[in-house]
């Protein structure tokens, strides 16, 4: 039960009000998945530290060549963001997938990241950008790549006991690249993800220079599809090409049966019609010709 | 039980209430304030029924404690028209039949409300953006978009 509910206007102040709680405390950004975690007996902390109140936390910027997201980002602000559609779009495309508007006008990137949910959208996109997240304590800041924030289904490494995450960073997306986001649902909102495909790629006079495809829910957290990857990095592009890389993230990924999100043979067939769509969209974006 | 102040504006005017941080901004509106136009459907972001205005955005009421709403401006189904003076989307949703049984009438003129708020001409595509996280189980959704095309088009000729 909640006996308190704290509204710090600083990253300073949030990480007092943790340290003062010792664990009892958690932190709070849109709610989405905690309010619902506490409804259903998940979490029961003794306090919420609100971290909406926190100015910097609304900012996307660009700084040189990254984008930084402030850590109260929300789904719709990153959705709309000109900078973000322009320069990282399958981050953009990712965040108008979730939930509902609803969902979105409240819930952050950062949110989804920390619950650590197989195929979070913004995660998935946030993988596939290479995003890194800043994490701060009372001892100090660190950075962490978010695809090394999972630690199985659910759970995360920041340590929501007395590390705050403060905003999320990624490097801009240049004119030879693109990026793309797929996804499969059984309606257009509040569906659960029965797969999700993030692509950004890099070209350099026709061919790939490298490339990065991300899929989910095939294991406990967004998994690289490091064979098709590796097919496309250094290859001339080519509808055959692509055909190949999709056809091998389909030989890849282990998805389970599963009767919320489909068979597995089901969604590994789908699975590589998303890949070879995501790649042909990003490749286009980049200015290659298919 | 430990009770916390809160203030905050609703429907235009402050109010300060005593209140159970364990609350949702539903349970307050409904419970203590007996606000009940908004509707508790699943009470976990899914059905849209609960939908009010937060700082000019829809948000579901279910999902925000009420703490949250601190310093903040709150617009919910009561505050947009009363029987002698209906909100063009209340009349538009009357003309149009996009009313069946009701009950998730008042969080779809919430969230349509949002939209023309922002948007005085809006697409198909931008109003089906809007109500997708309000289920209804009667109308079948096409008279709902009509109705919200008819009070777009009233409210630019106002
Ligand atoms: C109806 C419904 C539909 C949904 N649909 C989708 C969907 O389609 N796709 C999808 O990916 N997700 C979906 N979600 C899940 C959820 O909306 C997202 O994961 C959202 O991004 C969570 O963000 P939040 O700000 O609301 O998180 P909160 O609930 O506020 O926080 C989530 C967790 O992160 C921690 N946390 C938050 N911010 C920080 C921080 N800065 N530092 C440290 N810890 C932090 C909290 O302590 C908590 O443990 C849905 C949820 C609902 C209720
Ligand atoms: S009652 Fe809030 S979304 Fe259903
Ligand atoms: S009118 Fe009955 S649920 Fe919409």
């Amino acid at each position: 039960m909640l006996k308190d509910y704290l509204l710090p206007a600083s990253v300073d102040e949030a990480l007092q009000n943790l340290q003062a709680y010792s664990g009892k405390a958690a932190i709070i950004a849109g709610g989405t998945d905690i309010m619902v975690n506490m409804a259903e007996g998940k979490v029961s902390p003794e306090a919420l530290i609100d971290i909406s109140r926190i100015g910097e936390f609304k900012q996307i910027e660009e700084e040189g060549e990254f984008i930084k997201l402030g850590a109260g980002v929300t789904h719709t602000q990153a959705a709309r963001s000109p900078l973000i559609r322009e320069k990282a779009l399958v981050l953009a495309q990712a965040c108008r997938e979730v939930g509902s508007l609803q969902i979105r006008n409240v819930g952050t990137l950062v949110g989804n990241v920390v619950s650590a949910q197989p195929a979070a959208d913004a995660a998935v996109a946030l993988v596939a950008l290479e995003a890194i997240a800043e994490i701060a304590d009372l001892q100090g800041k660190r950075e962490e790549p978010v695809e090394e924030l999972y630690a199985g289904i659910g759970a995360c490494k920041v340590d929501c006991r007395s590390q705050l995450v403060t905003a999320l960073r990624f490097k801009a997306l240049s004119p030879n690249q693109g990026s793309a986001f797929k996804r499969l649902a059984k309606r257009k909102a509040l569906a659960l993800p029965m797969l999700n495909v993030a692509v950004v790629l890099s070209l350099k006079e026709g061919a790939f220079e490298w490339v990065r495809i991300v899929m989910a829910p095939v294991g406990p957290g967004p998994v690289r599809a490091t064979a098709s990857e590796n097919i496309l990095a250094g290859a001339s592009v080519s509808p055959e090409i692509i055909e190949k890389a999709a056809a091998a993230a389909r030989e890849q990924a282990a998805p389970r049966d599963s009767a919320l999100r489909g068979s597995a043979a089901y969604r590994r067939d789908v699975l590589k019609v998303l890949v070879r769509r995501a790649l042909q969209d990003a490749v286009s974006q980049a200015g290659g010709s298919l | 039980m430990s009770k916390l102040k809160v203030a905050f504006q609703l429907n235009d005017k402050d109010v300060a209430l005593s209140v159970d941080p364990n609350d949702t901004l539903l349970d307050v509106l409904r419970g203590q304030l007996n606000l009940t136009g908004t509707k508790k459907g699943c009470g976990k972001g899914e059905c849209g029924a609960c939908t009010v205005i937060l700082d000019g955005e829809a948000v579901n009421a279910c999902l925000i404690p009420i703490m949250k709403v601190m310093g903040r401006s709150v617009q919910t189904i009561e505050g947009i028209g009363d029987e002698k003076n209906l909100h063009p989307l209340q009349e538009a949703f009357i003309d149009k039949g996009a009313i069946q049984c009701g009950y998730c009438t008042p969080g779809m003129i919430m969230s349509s409300k949002a939209l023309l708020d922002k948007t005085k001409s809006p697409t198909q595509s931008e109003i089906r953006e809007a109500i997708a996280g309000n289920i209804c189980r009667c109308t079948g959704y096409v008279k709902i978009e009509e109705a919200v095309q008819a009070a777009a088009e009233k409210m630019r000729d106002s």
